[in-house]
């Protein structure tokens, strides 16, 4: 029943999107406050059905529901509950809902926190929304109906990929989703100035929280992806340039261009057009990311024609996105001409610079990631491009662009001389080529030029990220959100870069076979094996093993790496054993047997590996941060409260 | 330098634009050149079409019972298959959870003198449903050429 009512709701949803849509914009062009009231109505009737119809599918997963094809395909009644809820997110038709069900949240959000705009403007921005939001539900109903019966029901149900039972990756989609759907906004935000003809600082400020929430999330997400990744599927790697994950990155990078560029239009009304074509690709290329990994086009270009709907509704849906948004800019764009001018040295060149890298970063991925593609469809053969190629032509505009951010952090508006800050930063430059070079040799010895240049980066970004704030509370000057944000989210930059550039640089990786009893030494540590033994988990049986690791003697850890058989699927699943210090990881992870007792095993020595996430977190907290930032507030605060209120509210 | 005019500003903008764009095309033109890899199935190696100078992937089908490793050895071999053509593959390391026998399988590696892939990574999908699309058109080909007796057993 209760898949029904989900069904049911569900279209309820669709239906309202609909008015949503047409009150929103139609309202706000005949400037009609009742239809543009409509418009909130809409929103929220739309909101409840989504959430009543997840909520719907959830249950039937919690019911073990086998009737349900869906849940049939995607749970067991042996899947632990968690896991269970999990599940609903598990494969396409789900993932699918929880993406309309977010959608409708960053709408509900818009709703709730724009009582300082215009109506219009609002209504406008609904009205956008509401068109994507039927874009998908429709997709839903029509190609990936998650609700549909099985007949006769299945006894049990074939379980859960067992790579996706792991507690990281259950919150992984939802993360990075809340930020794929919540590049949206900012888009639906640049449509409605474009419609509005308007784009003024004011505008950059109501767009900036939503840029930056949405930018917070998608780092968060693709962390967590990479973290799982990591210990659960990759053997120790953290990244690996495949097309999936090429489709998050892509639409950060180029949220990370929008965040920066709308600082410019806000601080000084420029680049306005260039904000405006931002918003519309980081989301055009959020939708890219869901046509690569949903249509099945990734695993083969072919794929649409097993299952041409799916790609082609999505497909067709990017196109109508883009191309209208596009189109409304190539009408529209001439309205945000801007006339104020700035020297060549000056925070907006640096800004400036910071988006063409980043931008020629992403074009350059999305090159790589599309062109096996593209020649496959037509027929001209079957390559892949390499990891390398990615880490080219990543880090080659990436280092100089890491470079002028320690120094853009300091640049003063149109004309920068940096008459306080030169000295300290070229001191902080020489201390940190010194450290740079000086340490790891010290530590690990010497690599390569590259990996020096990493590190002597990183170092001197993250020293130039605390200036700032050091400063301004030591001479006890104001110190705003936006300020200590944007010093947080940079150092967290250099904390990555340390990291990724020591484990690249110094990790260790031993394949080989051991016995019981028998060790081996990997970068100065001794792993013994010392044991193995059968373990049962709740729907997998597993051989565990039992390595000791010391060093000079002296017992550093123990680890109990497992090699699972989930009992329904019957595939095999590595869980590695890894011992964690801030300075390194100790990876241990077993292969297979090899006859006579042995087994393969792979150890890995990985320094400072987890300053990769560290510093994605640090980097999500740092636009946390930002966002707290009293300027966004304030006008609230002034028009729901008495004026006198107000008053004391902003003094 | 004096303050830029709006229509100073574009044509800088316009300038770094081009320059841009020219560089990042002749950069990626030449990182792609070196990291294209190519794929061949076994019919194409057997028949001499695949480099033996150049890194390429292999794929196809791991013939069942074809795996082989000496006891405690770390090395193993397999014969990868389109049912049409076979060659044999060898692999030192740690093989992925979902390699099986009678499953599709891709390798990256170097063709040796004596006809052996050495291969330096396996390839094997998260799914058991997967096949590589490379691996599954290899195969479709065969089927239309060869009488349907071809067909894996699973």
């Amino acid at each position: 029943m209760s898949a029904e009512l989900g069904h049911f709701a569900l279209i309820l949803a669709f239906c309202l999107a609909l008015p949503q849509a047409f009150f929103g914009l139609v309202g706000a062009a005949t400037r009609r406050p009742h239809w543009m009231a409509l418009t909130t109505r809409a929103v929220a009737g739309q909101f409840v059905f989504t959430a009543f119809a997840f909520a719907c599918l959830a249950y039937c997963f919690y019911r073990n529901d086998f009737s349900v094809l869906y849940v049939a395909q995607n749970s067991n009644s042996e899947l632990p509950t968690f896991y269970r809820f999990a599940a609903v997110w598990g494969a396409h038709e789900g993932s699918l809902l929880l993406w309309l069900l977010v959608q409708s949240i960053w709408t509900v959000a818009v709703v709730a926190f724009s009582r300082n705009m215009p109506n219009t403007m609002t209504s406008r921005v609904l009205g956008v929304l509401g068109l994507i939001t039927s874009g998908f539900a429709l997709f839903i109903l029509t190609t990936s109906n998650p609700f549909e019966r099985l007949w006769p029901a299945a006894p049990d149900g074939r379980d859960l990929n067992p790579l996706l039972q792991d507690p990281a990756l259950a919150i992984h989609p939802p993360m990075l989703y809340t930020g794929y759907v919540g590049m949206s906004v900012p888009f639906a935000f640049a449509v409605a100035a474009m419609l509005e003809g308007k784009l003024d600082s004011l505008w950059a400020r109501w767009v900036r929280p939503w840029t930056t929430v949405a930018w917070m999330f998608l780092t968060v997400g693709i962390a967590l992806g990479s973290w799982w990744a990591y210990y659960e599927l990759g053997w120790g790697g953290w990244w690996f340039w495949d097309p999936v994950e090429n489709a998050s990155f892509m639409p950060w990078l180029i949220g990370t261009a929008l965040i920066h560029s709308l600082a410019v239009t806000e601080k000084r009304g420029l680049f306005k057009s260039w904000t405006l074509l931002l918003a519309i690709t980081a989301f055009s290329l959020s939708l890219l990311g869901t046509f690569l990994v949903r249509s099945g086009v990734l695993e083969s270009v072919h794929a649409f024609t097993s299952d041409p709907a799916r790609g082609r509704f999505i497909l067709i849906f990017l196109c109508v996105c883009i191309g209208g948004a596009l189109g409304l800019y190539a009408w529209r764009a001439p309205l945000f001409r801007s006339n104020a001018g700035f020297k060549v040295v000056s925070r907006e060149s640096f800004l400036l610079m910071n988006n063409v890298l980043l931008v020629a970063a992403t074009g350059l991925i999305l090159l790589g990631t599309l062109y096996p593609m593209i020649l496959d469809y037509l027929g001209l053969g079957r390559i892949s491009v390499g990891p390398p190629y990615f880490s080219i032509v990543f880090l080659v505009p990436m280092l100089p662009m890491a470079f002028l951010m320690a120094l853009g952090m300091h640049a003063a508006w149109k004309h920068a001389k940096f008459e306080r800050t030169k000295v300290l930063l070229g001191v902080l430059l020489l201390a940190a080529i010194v450290l740079g070079i000086g340490i790891p040799t010290a530590m690990y010895g010497w690599h390569s030029i590259l990996s020096s240049v990493g590190i002597i980066v990183a170092l001197w970004v993250g020293a130039s990220a605390l200036i700032e704030p050091i400063e301004r509370w030591r001479k006890s000057h104001s110190l705003p959100a936006s300020v200590i944000g944007m010093s947080v989210a940079h150092f967290g930059l250099a904390l990555f870069i340390l990291g990724a550039t020591t484990v690249e640089s110094y990790k260790e990786e031993k394949d080989l076979s051991l016995g019981p009893g028998q060790s081996t030494e990997v970068s100065g540590f001794t792993f013994t094996l010392n044991s193995f033994r059968n373990v049962a988990g709740p729907n997998y049986q597993a051989v565990e093993s039992e390595v000791a690791i010391s060093r000079n003697g002296r017992p550093i850890a123990t680890l109990y790496p497992q090699k699972r058989t989930y009992r329904v699927q019957r595939n095999p699943m590595t869980e590695s054993g890894i011992d964690v210090t801030w300075g390194r990881d100790l990876f241990v992870a077993m292969g297979e047997p090899l006859g006579n007792g042995s087994w393969s095993l792979r150890l890995q020595y990985k320094p400072m590996v987890r300053f990769i996430w560290l510093g994605a977190l640090v980097i999500a907290i740092g636009g946390f941060i930002a966002v707290c930032d009293r300027r966004y507030r304030q006008r609230v605060a002034a028009e729901a409260s008495s004026p006198a209120e107000a008053g004391t509210s902003t003094a | 330098m004096s303050n830029m005019t709006p229509r100073r500003r574009r044509m800088v903008l316009v300038g770094l634009i081009v320059l841009g764009v020219g560089a990042a095309t002749a950069f990626a033109l030449t990182a792609f050149k070196d990291n294209l890899l190519y794929y061949y199935p076994p019919s194409d190696v057997t028949a001499g079409k695949a480099p033996s100078d150049r890194v390429f992937r292999l794929g196809g089908m791991v013939e069942e019972g074809s795996v082989k490793r000496e006891t405690g050895s770390m090395e193993v071999r397999f014969i990868v298959t389109d049912f049409h053509q076979d060659v044999t593959v060898s692999y030192r390391g740690v093989l992925p959870d979902l390699f099986r026998e009678g499953q599709g399988v891709i390798t990256r590696g170097r063709l040796g003198a004596d006809g052996v892939f050495m291969a330096q990574e396996v390839l094997a999908k998260h799914d058991e449903n997967y096949m590589p699309p490379e691996v599954a058109e290899t195969l479709r080909k065969q089927h239309r050429q060869k009488a349907p007796a071809a067909t894996p057993s699973t």
